[in-house]
């Protein structure tokens, strides 16, 4: 049985691996404060959160599917609340049941098992309760279908089955163990059968089933140990199958749990922005280009919602972005002008598109990615035995060995940590090679060697913004077109600093 | 016509040929003890050890043994053994746990699986051995035994009447119902396995592996009171089949034939010794069957090592030291000289080795090797004190030695190892001169391992040895022996070079 309210065609996401850059990403992109919010300080919507926002899908309309669902969610987030607290609810009924065990025996398996049997068939009854109420007033494709499968595979004659083996299993009739002569003529291959239907001639003793009895003796030790020993093997295979079916069943809820899990953190996100008073929308998926020329990337009011999220009071400045048709971004311009928040948003809108989430911007119109990379600069880590340009090139040189044709990459102050010539060169074989391969790079540098040559080859796939500086010298944080200049205002930024103390350090 | 008179052993050809001696100080002086030890370890079953204390005088009957493992050494052969021996293994551990069991039925059907692990393993140990190319005298006997025994009509009554009593056995099926303390035990008519009706009802669920919630149980041989007691019951619901299962028993109560059983014990000798020379074999060391002569004195070995040194020291085969070693003309006795810790010991105990292992018929331990077949072989090591004796060490080994040479002869080999180290070095030359005497007047071949210079150069009998140091470093031992004068000077000059102590270093450390 499965949800299908994350993939059209595919179960939970909960045993996807998270993409081997994570940490970079998180870190580089700070995920976690976008994360938190989803969370509201429930680690386990964390952790889903996080998967899903790594899905990283590729086709547009599996993203239309996700955005769909999370609609109907954001319509009616009480009945997905509900049916969250009765995934949990069942998740967790193994703790009441579950005492201390010293030793598993088949025995205490079935006992637990049917404990845990009559806690599900609580919760399944709580679920077709939700679906039979509200499925009407659901919309999407993935819901519709969600709601249909809760009220087939949960028919009540079905509930009624499951309700029989809960009697069943309290074995009144005795237990009815098959067996056959193994070695040594010692009985083998126990195997607990189901009674057969009584009538009336079962009732009349000596017309029932012919066979030899007899009785173990009420001080006999040994003998009732047998007796359970034989039943506990007996029970072996029927006990593993209840486990199994209760772990399957449990499986179910978990991934139930999961699923909804990730639409709560949407619509905890969701609230938290809009708190905000900043705007979210549904972004418009393109598939992956084939040609350079086909990439996509239109965005209006785009700002960083990790940003956004950090800021007590002042809005994140969002960005127009006109960049369709272009391989490589250049931003150049002012420090601390909002190149990196720039970098930061574009990334974090890419992963939230493609993981069917609405994302920070008014609108936003995107290509596709197979993948999304980051290599910004660090800081100096202490236990780094190689130089700094070494753990850079290295760092490159894993990201080269996993990304591929349709992948973002995104450069933040890449190679700056030698000499401006030296790093312009590797950083323009860098490019040359990856934009060949039909990878799109955004790339933050200072390097005016690198930006500005770069600019005087008019290169119609290459687009470049510069941070915005007003004429009086203050930053806008904004990001608009412009070309790269042979100088950054790291001047302005010293004066702002050092103030005064640098005309004194000349007198 | 009786197999027996055909075949009798694959060990001993002619079967005269079984003479056992008890030599336990010669064999622990070469370390032969512990290298026996290691062989049969593990084999307690087989009674191993009074073969390898058993060497063989006839040259026919060491190349019976050599024909035998050139056989064993075909991959097929080998296996259908080791299969053989463990199906007859198996065969007597039933039969060891038949006889801790209670109840009849137990016992019986413990013996019907014995029966049954027999036939299995001499049918195969016949279809095995029937398409190899054997050619050693022993195992073509024995494969005509084995095909005239499978094809007797006893042998094909034991294989029919056992697998008529297993499908009767097997077919039994029963049931047991337990309410409280009420056992019921009934045929089985068909009753739904309920484990599936379970997992059938959740079948809708099942999307990922998940655990297998099984436990393990322990099971023994032996059954308790109730257990018998339902055995008996399930006997009242199948009376034919048990009443069969007693015939069974009665008419096969002797079914392992003499000779077979004879050849299971025996063809481990071989095997045993085999698998403990295979790891220094896939390490590199070289084995071979020594071309034996009950005539000629002349030896000829290549790249020799001590068996038990090198079994210690594997998986570094790198660590062991091999020596070649030849004797031509009238050289019967080799004087080994040279640096303590120089390698002279495990040559000698090498040399003894190799002569014993020869007469035991089995690969020696070297690349090549041409040897005499000894009627003994006789060792002469350095002993602790033996204060039983009263008497002192010099004079405990003039009487042992005395007491080897009385009973050598020319036909045997000698070890002797630091003799007469205990005395000074006049009494020890003239003892020496006199035994080396004695030893070259039998014409015996020894190893003489000693200090005295002298000895090294007695007689045209003598062959001088020197254990020898690396060059640049006479701390640094080679372990190496290498025919050549014995020149105990030169040694000492170059370890006290090293100490800056020679006379030229002394003389300009003293100058300065």
């Amino acid at each position: 049985m499965k949800a299908f309210l994350m993939y059209p065609d595919r179960d939970s996401y909960l045993g996807q691996d998270l993409p081997p850059n994570e940490a970079d990403l998180a870190g580089d992109l700070e995920l976690d404060i976008v994360l938190r919010a989803m969370a509201d300080g429930d680690q386990f919507l964390f952790d889903v959160a996080r998967l899903g926002l790594h899905s990283c899908i590729t086709g547009p309309e599996e993203i239309v599917y996700r955005q769909r669902v999370l609609a109907d969610c954001i319509a009616q987030p009480a009945v997905v609340r509900d049916l969250y607290d009765v995934a949990i609810e069942a998740v967790t009924a193994e703790k009441k049941v579950l005492g201390w065990i010293w030793r598993d025996s088949p025995e205490t398996i079935v006992h637990r098992t049917r404990q845990l049997l009559e806690f599900y068939l609580d919760a399944f009854r709580q679920l077709r309760g939700v679906a039979d109420t509200h499925a009407a007033s659901f919309r999407s494709e993935g819901c519709t279908r969600f709601f249909a499968m809760l009220s087939k595979e949960l028919g009540d004659e079905y509930l009624a089955e499951i309700e029989a083996h809960i009697g069943e299993l309290a074995f009144r009739r005795g237990t009815l163990l098959s067996a056959a002569l193994g070695k040594g003529n010692k009985g083998t291959g126990y195997l607990v059968r189901r009674q057969p239907e009584q009538n009336w001639r079962d009732r009349i003793p000596g017309m029932n089933k012919n066979g030899y009895s007899f009785y173990v003796a009420e001080r006999d030790e040994t003998g009732w140990r047998t007796l359970s020993d034989l039943t506990s093997r007996g029970l072996n295979g029927a006990a593993n199958a209840l486990a199994q079916s209760t772990d399957h069943i449990k499986a179910f809820f978990q991934m139930l749990r999961a699923e909804l899990g990730f639409y709560l953190g949407c619509l905890n996100l969701r609230d938290r922005l809009l708190a905000t008073g900043q705007q979210v929308c549904f972004p418009e998926p393109a598939g992956p280009p084939t040609r350079a020329e086909d990439a996509r990337l239109t965005a209006r009011g785009l700002y960083d919602a990790s940003l956004a999220l950090s800021l007590d009071e002042a809005r994140a400045v969002g960005n127009d972005v006109d960049a369709d048709g272009k391989q490589v971004i250049m931003i150049t311009g002012a420090n601390h002008g909002g190149k990196s928040t720039f970098l930061r948003s574009v990334g974090l809108a890419q992963l939230m598109m493609q993981a069917g989430m609405f994302v920070p911007a008014e609108s936003f119109t995107a290509s596709m990615s197979t993948g999304v990379f980051t290599h910004f600069k660090r800081e100096e880590d202490a236990t780094m035995e190689k130089g700094k340009l070494d753990e850079e090139l290295d760092r490159m040189s894993t990201i080269a060995g996993r990304i591929s044709a349709g992948g973002l990459l995104l450069c933040n102050e890449s190679f700056a940590s030698t000499n401006e010539r030296e790093g312009s060169e590797i950083a323009r074989q860098i490019i040359r090679a990856l934009t060949e391969a039909g990878i799109r790079i955004v790339f933050v540098t200072h390097m005016y060697d690198l930006a500005g040559r770069y600019y005087a080859e008019h290169d119609p796939a290459a687009l470049f913004l510069r941070a915005e500086r007003r004429a009086d010298g203050q930053r806008t944080f904004r990001v608009p077109p412009g070309e790269p200049l042979p100088t950054s205002y790291g001047e302005d930024l010293y004066q702002q600093v050092f103030g005064t103390a640098d005309t004194e350090a000349r007198v | 016509m009786n197999p027996e008179a055909r075949f009798g052993s694959i060990l001993f050809d002619p079967p005269l040929d079984r003479g056992e001696r008890d030599d336990p100080s010669m064999l622990s002086d070469l370390n032969l003890d512990q290298v026996f030890a290691a062989v049969v370890a593990g084999r307690d079953e087989h009674d191993l050890m009074p073969f390898f204390r058993a060497p063989l005088r006839d040259v026919r009957a060491v190349e019976y043994r050599h024909e035998v493992q050139r056989d064993l050494e075909d991959e097929a052969v080998s296996q259908a053994v080791t299969e053989f021996a463990d199906g007859m293994r198996e065969g007597r551990k039933h039969l060891v746990q038949l006889a801790k069991l209670r109840h009849r039925y137990q016992k019986e059907q413990w013996f019907l699986d014995a029966t049954s692990v027999y036939c299995q393993a001499v049918v195969a140990l016949n279809d095995a051995l029937a398409v190899t190319g054997l050619r050693s005298r022993g195992f073509l006997a024995f494969r005509q035994h084995l095909t005239e025994y499978t094809g007797s009509p006893a042998f094909a009554s034991l294989v029919a009447d056992i697998a008529t009593m297993k499908r009767l056995l097997d077919e039994v099926r029963y049931c047991v119902n337990i309410k409280g303390n009420r056992v019921k035990v009934t045929s089985y008519e068909g009753e739904d396995n309920y484990g599936a009706e379970v997992q059938k009802t959740f079948a809708k669920f099942a999307e990922n592996e998940v655990k297998d919630y099984h436990i393990g149980f322990r099971s023994w041989p032996e059954m308790n009171h109730v257990e018998e007691h339902i055995l008996e019951l399930v006997a009242r619901l199948f009376p034919e089949v048990f009443q069969a299962l007693d015939e069974f028993c009665a008419r096969h109560e002797r079914y392992i034939d003499k000779t077979i059983r004879t050849f299971d014990r025996e063809v481990q000798f071989y095997v045993a010794y085999r698998d403990f020379i295979a790891p220094m074999k896939a390490a590199g060391l070289e084995f071979c069957y020594p071309a034996v002569s009950a005539g000629s004195k002349k030896l000829t070995i290549g790249k020799s090592f001590d068996l038990a040194l090198a079994a210690k020291l594997m998986p570094d085969a790198s660590a062991v030291v091999r020596n070649d070693l030849h004797l031509a003309g009238p050289e019967r006795i080799i004087v080994v000289t040279g640096p303590n810790h120089g390698g002279k010991t495990t040559f000698a105990r090498t040399f003894g080795q190799l002569h014993y292992l020869a007469s035991l018929g089995l690969p020696v331990p070297a690349a090549e090797a041409s040897l005499f077949l000894p009627d003994r072989v006789f060792t002469h090591f350095e002993r602790e004190e033996d204060l039983a004796t009263l008497r002192g060490k010099f004079e405990d080994e003039l009487v042992r030695i005395r007491g080897v040479l009385d009973e050598a002869t020319g036909d045997s080999v000698l070890v002797m190892n630091e003799s007469f180290a205990s005395t000074t070095l006049r009494d020890a030359l003239f003892v020496g001169e006199r035994v080396l005497g004695q030893m070259t007047g039998l014409g015996l071949l020894g190893v003489y391992v000693t200090f005295v210079d002298e000895l090294a150069s007695l007689n045209e009998a003598c062959v001088s040895m020197v254990a020898m140091v690396v060059p640049d470093n006479p701390a640094m031992r080679t372990y190496e022996l290498v025919r050549k004068p014995a020149d105990g000077l030169a040694y000492a000059a170059a370890i006290a070079g090293k100490y800056g102590l020679t006379y030229r270093q002394l003389k300009e450390r003293l100058a300065s």
